[in-house]
């Protein structure tokens, strides 16, 4: 009696474990550990181009992360893209002058947005836009510029008019040096 | 020779179908499979924990020093995570499985068969195919995936030491990253079909094995190694073919 029961402790033991494991891997290593469905509220942004940015990226400030990529559309009449940003409600206190940006994480990293806060008494409220907005890096735009104008004055592509303002608010651009043949 | 073989092939596939008639009736003899499931899964658990804990390890050095070339090794949680519930997981788990509890049935069912106690049960109206056959199939079914998530788990853990604390990388950007790019349908639980597929394989091999034995010792001694070179083989096989199915 008392070896029946030792084998099935063991098992439930065992089986209880593998349960565990698998529920270990599904909730804590995979993009479910992203998912919290905690109160959040939406933002929008828009953005000439969006590179690599997928559903589900990072939205970080400072680094941190404070939510995530909701949508990804394509506005039919400005044709940019909008995207919608889930923000969650414990960082409620972003100013609404801020400036959004597509960044990648290190080399080979994927896409995020960062937000850059601004000076703005004013919070953003649930369904804000950002009105200053920074599009993805492309490499070959870039490769472009440089090899035909020798500084990236002019961009090539027509950046709307926030896109610009926010290059400059965002990242003032060190003169690049003039190549001359 | 290749028509032996071909009856071989034959006479397992005519097994399955004889298992899997059976399971209804073996389940009356639940307390059975219970004891196979601590049997083959709970006293795995010392060599699988202990193998995935060092897979999980050299897996880490090894992609770290290949990253570390490409400047990406933010990327280790990621590879090591995706190539463990992909491939590794199952297919290593699989393979220990055979040596460790494939053979152990083989063995067990072939004593039997050798010293005549599956004809004795016939004799008694017990039918060996639902007590002894269809309890260990389905006890191996239902190992395999524990087993395999329990070697997965305890690879990312030792993935995790040494890249993490060993190797100084930033621990943020360890989960950070595998958590981004692992998704759970599509990884996780592709890895948990493949081991229960191979799960009811290696089972369906041991058990026939041991079944159809020569009632010798040295015909158990062949049966228990045909199980290990067969099972592998087919574990091999099958997890190419699945990769292709599930991608």
């Amino acid at each position: 009696m008392t070896q029946r029961r030792s084998y099935q402790i063991g098992t439930g033991f065992f089986i209880l474990l593998g349960f565990a494991a698998l529920a270990y891997l599904a909730t804590q290593t995979t993009s479910v550990a992203n998912f919290r469905q905690g109160d959040s509220y939406t933002l929008k942004a828009r953005f000439t181009n969006i590179g690599q940015l997928k559903l589900r990226a990072p939205v970080k400030l400072a680094g941190v992360r404070i939510g995530s990529v909701e949508s990804i559309e394509l506005d039919p009449t400005k044709l940019d893209a909008l995207i919608k940003l889930s923000v969650d409600k414990r960082y409620n206190d972003v100013p609404d002058d801020s400036a959004a940006a597509i960044f990648t994480s290190g080399l080979l990293g994927d896409q995020y947005v960062g937000v850059q806060p601004g000076g703005s008494p004013d919070m953003f409220k649930d369904g804000g836009e950002f009105v200053l907005t920074q599009s993805s890096m492309q490499l070959e735009d870039l490769i472009g510029k440089f090899l035909v104008n020798g500084s990236p004055q002019k961009p090539a592509d027509k950046a709307s008019a926030p896109d610009e303002a926010a290059a400059k608010v965002a990242a003032p651009t060190p003169p690049a040096p003039d190549i001359k043949h | 020779m290749i028509g032996d073989a071909l009856a071989q092939v034959g006479a397992c596939g005519l097994f399955l179908f004889q298992i899997l008639a059976a399971i209804p009736k073996s389940l009356r003899h639940f307390r059975e499979t219970i004891r196979q499931i601590w049997f083959v899964g709970a006293m795995s658990l010392v060599i699988i924990m202990t193998c995935g804990l060092f897979v999980g390890m050299v897996l880490g050095l090894q992609l770290y020093y290949v990253l570390s070339i490409f400047g990406g090794t933010a990327a280790l949680g990621t590879v090591v995570s995706l190539s463990l519930y992909r491939e590794l997981g199952p297919v290593m788990t699989a393979l220990l499985f055979a040596g460790r509890a494939g053979t152990s049935i083989t063995a067990e069912i072939g004593l039997m068969r050798a010293t005549d106690q599956l004809s004795a049960m016939e004799m008694m109206a017990v039918d060996p195919l639902a007590y002894v056959a269809a309890p260990r199939f389905l006890a191996c079914i239902v190992a395999m995936p524990l087993l395999a998530c329990v070697f997965n788990a305890l690879g990312i853990m030792g993935a995790h030491l040494v890249g993490v604390s060993w190797l100084g990388l930033d621990n943020g950007t360890f989960w950070s990253n595998m958590t981004s790019s692992v998704d759970v349908w599509k990884d996780v639980v592709n890895g948990v079909w493949k081991s229960v597929a191979f799960g009811a394989v290696i089972a369906l091999i041991a058990v026939f094995q041991g079944y159809t034995t020569p009632p010798t010792s040295e015909g158990v001694a062949y049966a228990t190694t045909r199980t290990v070179v067969f099972s592998s083989i087919v574990v091999l096989a099958l997890d190419f073919v699945m990769t292709a199915f599930l991608m």
